[in-house]
């Protein structure tokens, strides 16, 4: 397998090489270079319409099965009660309507020598460059006992839709009293504060609707994103309702047994009336099949211009993607997806790429008018995208409720901003 | 018209025209991450498309400097220098 890889990327090199003459030879017959886009979230559908407005001479083909796309972030608030999932859903009737010609179907393969991707149904599509999008994917059987079947009664919840709606009705149908438990994996994640943000709106909706149950997290971690924010949040909000079990406390999750509910640590087991299993994840299943994963089952990228660096013309974008100090979110999977369109359109008429610098800003809610937020600006370094020295970090420790309720209005405002840039 | 036009003058012509195109300034693009490019959308975080680019420079500054008062833009203005701010004022003045 590692042979196998070493002596592929020495083709890889050759094949760069050629490449760079390839799209001149395309441009200059006057037909357009195309670019395929694999997966329709906030990387793939930013970076397809972002492609087509750095260059509306570039073909670009969104490869995506689902007709309509559920949004993750706001989705805690929908198991929370305070939202409906349609406000999560959206179409791409507007990105299809920028010119973008829209495969609705599965990538399966990608032959990088060819430079061309295969559809479920076989059809080769060839591409001057070739951006992944894929997201996450399920590591089934990492956590012992947690399989497909199991999601089924302990929902993950970890990729919105129907999972979402699932966990929602279970704490609705929960009785008075009982114990909801949510296991939280170890790094790296999807949406690194995600489970706390979660527990919070758990926690506010069992606070009003069932208030003499309880919460408990299951952390295999000893930290997390926004920590002393959320625990002084929680103190102030939700006090003898909430506990989080840190990994020294004995909070890591070694397996689950689905029929019963019961979750097993190294220090005892908990029996809960609903379980949430944030399970251990790794990129979607075709960075994989690329050849673009490494063996954390992560993508290793060019952090100027997110070019895979194990296979040359793949760039890698989003949660799929090791992108140094960024984390895995839909506003980082959106700067890199811009980044990325202008660095293939660039690529592709025979340009240099140049030195990108990207922002993050992630918003949690720990209650509807309570807002926390952790921001960075990022920029290539030794190799990795880096935190810019003296920039970013969370919100103040010490703040008014008004700006607490400010940090939440801004949050849904990110989110119809950038909903509204990647599918309105 | 445009890709004769485009072979007429040639592969290196194009590459030397689209440097020199008004490609956002690094950071820039992500900023409508928050701040809206359409004008359809509504929010508290103003459209940057049209402003001034002292009124920009100057808000970016404050932030960064402290002066004026933020949620969270103190903590991203801190990870531009001058030059990349002036940058991004003009390329977003230009922007409609």
């Amino acid at each position: 397998m590692r042979t196998g890889r070493r002596a592929f990327l020495k083709l890889g090199v050759v094949a760069t090489a050629s490449a760079a003459c390839f799209p001149a030879r395309i441009f200059a017959q006057g037909a357009a270079p195309r670019v395929v886009v694999v997966g329709g979230g906030f990387a793939g559908g930013s970076c397809a319409r972002a492609l087509r407005q750095e260059d509306p001479r570039i073909a670009v083909t969104l490869v995506e099965p689902n007709a309509t796309f559920t949004a993750c972030p706001f989705s805690n608030s929908v198991i929370g009660g305070l939202r409906e999932l349609s406000a999560q859903q959206f179409t791409y009737d507007r990105v299809a309507a920028d010119g973008i010609a829209i495969a609705r179907t599965t990538a399966t393969a990608v032959d990088a020598q060819a430079r061309s991707v295969t559809l479920a149904d076989g059809t080769r599509l060839p591409y001057a460059r070739l951006v992944l999008a894929p997201g996450i994917d399920i590591r089934w059987g990492a956590l012992p006992g947690y399989d497909e079947a199991a999601a089924a009664r302990m929902p993950h919840a970890w990729r919105a839709g129907e999972q979402t709606l699932l966990l929602r009705r279970q704490l609705e149908a929960m009785p008075d009293g009982g114990l909801v438990v949510i296991a939280a994996p170890a790094n790296p994640f999807r949406c690194p504060p995600g489970p706390y943000e979660r527990a919070s709106l758990i926690a506010h909706y069992l606070k009003a609707k069932k208030p003499r149950s309880k919460l408990i997290v299951l952390d295999a971690k000893d930290a997390f994103s926004k920590q002393r924010l959320f625990q002084a949040a929680w103190a102030e909000l939700y006090p003898g309702l909430l506990e989080w079990v840190p990994l020294s406390k004995g909070g890591n999750v070694t397996s689950v047994d689905a029929a019963t509910l019961e979750l097993v640590t190294d220090f005892g087991r908990h029996k809960a009336a609903v379980a949430n299993v944030i399970p251990p994840q790794k990129a979607g299943r075709i960075a994989d099949a690329a050849g673009v994963a490494d063996r954390t089952g992560w993508c290793p990228i060019d952090p100027a211009t997110f070019e895979s660096k194990l296979v040359p013309g793949i760039h890698v974008i989003g949660d799929a993607a090791i992108a140094g100090a960024m984390p895995k979110s839909a506003f980082a999977a959106n700067s890199q997806a811009k980044t990325c369109a202008a660095a293939v359109a660039r690529l592709v008429t025979g340009a240099a790429p140049s030195t990108p610098k990207l922002i993050n800003t992630c918003y949690s809610l720990v209650a509807p008018d309570y807002g926390i937020s952790v921001a960075g600006v990022y920029a290539p370094s030794g190799g990795q995208l880096a935190e810019v020295p003296g920039s970013g970090g969370v919100s103040p420790a010490e703040a008014p409720r008004s700006t607490r309720a400010a940090e939440a209005i801004f949050a849904e405002a990110w989110f119809r901003t950038i909903t509204a840039e990647v599918f309105g | 018209m445009r890709s004769a036009l485009a072979a007429a003058i040639g592969l290196a012509s194009i590459a030397a025209a689209v440097a020199a195109s008004a490609e956002p300034p690094a950071g820039a693009a992500a900023c409508s991450g928050c701040h809206p490019a359409s004008a359809r959308v509504s929010s508290p975080v103003p459209r940057l498309a049209g402003l001034d680019r002292a009124a920009i420079a100057k808000a970016m500054q404050d932030f960064r400097s402290g002066q004026r008062p933020a949620t969270v833009m103190d903590r991203i203005a801190k990870g531009f220098t001058d030059e990349e701010i002036q940058a991004i004022a003009a390329w977003y003045a230009t922007q409609r």
